[in-house]
């Protein structure tokens, strides 16, 4: 059986296969029973085409992209079966199985507000409007963990380009799906729905922010924000809006979800900050699949933003 | 026999650490490939989740049984009271623990931090402090030494450890209160039926001053 360090494979090769046999082999210091779990190794592999039948489609023509790090890949298995999504459930462990049934076509994106071009697309259109790119990016979720995932997608910056924003737009709201039938956890008010984000429109045109349709080489899985979600990458993990359905361009900061649940805690911005603790210490994180905590670093690591808050006091607009 | 029954709820008290140990060192549910995969991608958030739960769950049955066996009417179930104390201290240990190892690994000034600044834990911390004089003093000879009414007095700190727990786990969830709403409903009728107790054996008491000391200690 083959077994190769993630980090020994470039992203180029990455395919959803060879993602999931290379898994971690960290932390060789705790004993692990090894001959029971080779010998159940062989029966998970039969098991694992039914496993990863919830997998999307294959993405063709991916191009790499200058902005991916280089970063040991999270297991796939992680990361769409450790995540929040609020509208399935407040468990990470449940939107996998919950979100199987959640219909993600047709499904149309409308753009409007301060634009001078008022636009609806169907979503299998916006995913044609640029060369897809696999942006390889590390992910902070604001309770303390992180994973490092290769995304799918186009830089939001291409899509806002075609409404024509006017001067009076100063910030993009992102409003997600509201199906209460489909997503269970929409049936309790956890949070206001549907689930509304914002960015500033410098912050939404700068080229790494992200326009999501996949990830590890495939369509998003359904728990993970299919059909179409931001990925943020300087931010808080709640940032990135999933299951968008409109994109709202207004000239006053958009009320967002997680800002109206908890102001003090969860502020509009929510830039990765290890000075500003929200509802608790941001300092260190846990990557998935290791066992010491690491240091958070400022804007999750992509000082390339720094230029949009110079001025700014990011104690105070956190 | 009630020695047998014991041995045997000692057994059970101790299946959630035996799960929650087997799981953390066991294999990936999905894939079978290392460490600590069997709690699922962050096995160690949910070890320090998995033990949390337990001492608040051991907390509520240490509770349960000063009513359960009046309104059973067994009252040999006061034998096992210490026990379930004891282990709601020893899953408490578990989770702290858990805590300063595996989520601080020991960094003093990240944990000086979080007891003093952040309010979860802060209680969170109180209710475990509350909880070590009461596990010391949980032996016969110490409630010989304090005399009953003393250590009755001392024991009753159990309900603000209790408390402490709740909210604890309110005040740590990010917006979803259902689960601490549950632990504290159980918790307030649990408070609530001594306060019941309380009351009436005061209103008796008025017209016919007889100690009630029935009531009073459980006994
Ligand atoms: C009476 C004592 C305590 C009780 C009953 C208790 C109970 C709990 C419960 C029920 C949870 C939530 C578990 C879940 O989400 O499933 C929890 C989480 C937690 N507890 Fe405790 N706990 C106690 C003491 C402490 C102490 C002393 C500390 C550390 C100083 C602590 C730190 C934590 C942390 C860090 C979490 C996880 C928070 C998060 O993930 O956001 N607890 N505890």
């Amino acid at each position: 059986m083959l077994i190769k360090n993630a980090s020994d494979i470039r992203s180029s090769e990455i395919t959803p296969q060879n993602v999931y046999l290379n898994r971690r082999k960290f932390l060789t210091g705790v004993a692990v029973a090894g001959a029971a779990a080779v010998a159940g190794r062989g029966i998970k592999e039969l098991m694992l085409p039914s496993m990863r039948a919830s997998a999307g489609q294959k993405i063709d023509g991916i191009q790499k992209s200058a902005l991916s790090t280089t970063e040991k890949i999270t297991p796939y298995n992680d990361v769409t079966h450790y995540n929040n999504y609020y509208e399935f459930s407040t468990e990470k462990e449940e939107p996998a199985s919950l979100a199987k049934d959640f219909k993600t076509r047709p499904w149309t994106v409308k753009i409007d507000g301060a634009v001078k071009k008022k636009l609806e697309f169907g979503v299998d259109d916006v995913i044609k409007f640029a060369t897809p790119e696999e942006r390889i990016y590390r992910h902070r979720c604001v309770e303390g963990w992180s994973i490092v995932v290769p995304w799918v997608g186009y830089s939001l910056s291409e899509l806002i380009k075609k409404a024509e924003p006017l001067g009076k737009a100063k910030f993009v709201e992102f409003i997600t799906k509201y199906a209460p039938n489909e997503m269970p956890g929409q049936r309790r008010e956890v949070l206001q729905w549907p689930y509304v984000e914002g960015l500033r429109m410098d912050e939404a045109m700068h080229p790494l922010a992200l326009l999501c349709f996949g990830m590890y080489g495939e369509a998003l899985p359904n728990q993970d924000g299919a059909p179409l979600r931001l990925v943020i990458p300087w931010k808080y993990g709640f940032k990135s809006a999933k299951a968008i359905v409109r994109i709202h361009f207004t000239d006053s900061q958009p009320m967002t979800s997680w800002n109206l649940a908890n102001p003090p805690a969860f502020g509009f911005y929510s830039n990765v900050n290890p000075n500003v603790e929200t509802y608790h210490s941001q300092a260190y994180e846990r990557r998935l699949g290791e066992f010491r905590p690491r240091q958070t670093q400022m804007f999750n690591g992509y000082d390339q933003v720094a230029g949009l808050y110079s001025g700014m006091d990011l104690k105070k607009n956190y | 026999m009630i020695r047998y029954i014991k041995i045997v709820v000692f057994g059970i008290c101790l299946i959630p650490l035996g799960i929650l140990l087997s799981k953390f060192f066991g294999p990936h549910p999905f894939d079978m490939s290392g460490w600590g995969l069997g709690l699922g991608a962050n096995p160690v958030e949910a070890l320090e989740h998995g033990f949390g739960d337990w001492t608040l769950r051991f907390l509520l049955v240490t509770l349960s049984i000063t009513p359960l066996r009046k309104l059973l009417q067994v009252p040999s179930l006061i034998k096992f009271r210490r026990m379930m104390g004891l282990f709601a201290f020893f899953y408490g240990c578990a989770h702290f623990t858990t805590y300063l190892w595996l989520d601080k690994f020991f960094n003093l000034h990240e944990i000086l931090l979080d007891v003093a600044k952040r309010k979860y834990i802060t209680v969170g911390f109180t209710g475990f402090v509350l909880l070590i004089p009461l596990a010391l003093t949980s032996t016969a000879g110490w409630i010989r030494r304090l005399g009953g009414k003393r250590w009755l007095a001392l024991h009753r700190l159990i309900y603000a450890a209790a408390i402490a727990g709740v909210i604890h786990y309110l005040w740590l969830v990010k917006a979803d209160i259902r689960k601490p709403l549950e632990y504290g409903a159980v918790l307030a009728v649990l408070l609530g039926y001594r306060v019941v107790v309380w009351w009436m054996a005061l209103a008796k008491r008025r017209p016919m001053p007889v100690a009630s000391t029935e009531v009073v200690t459980g006994r």
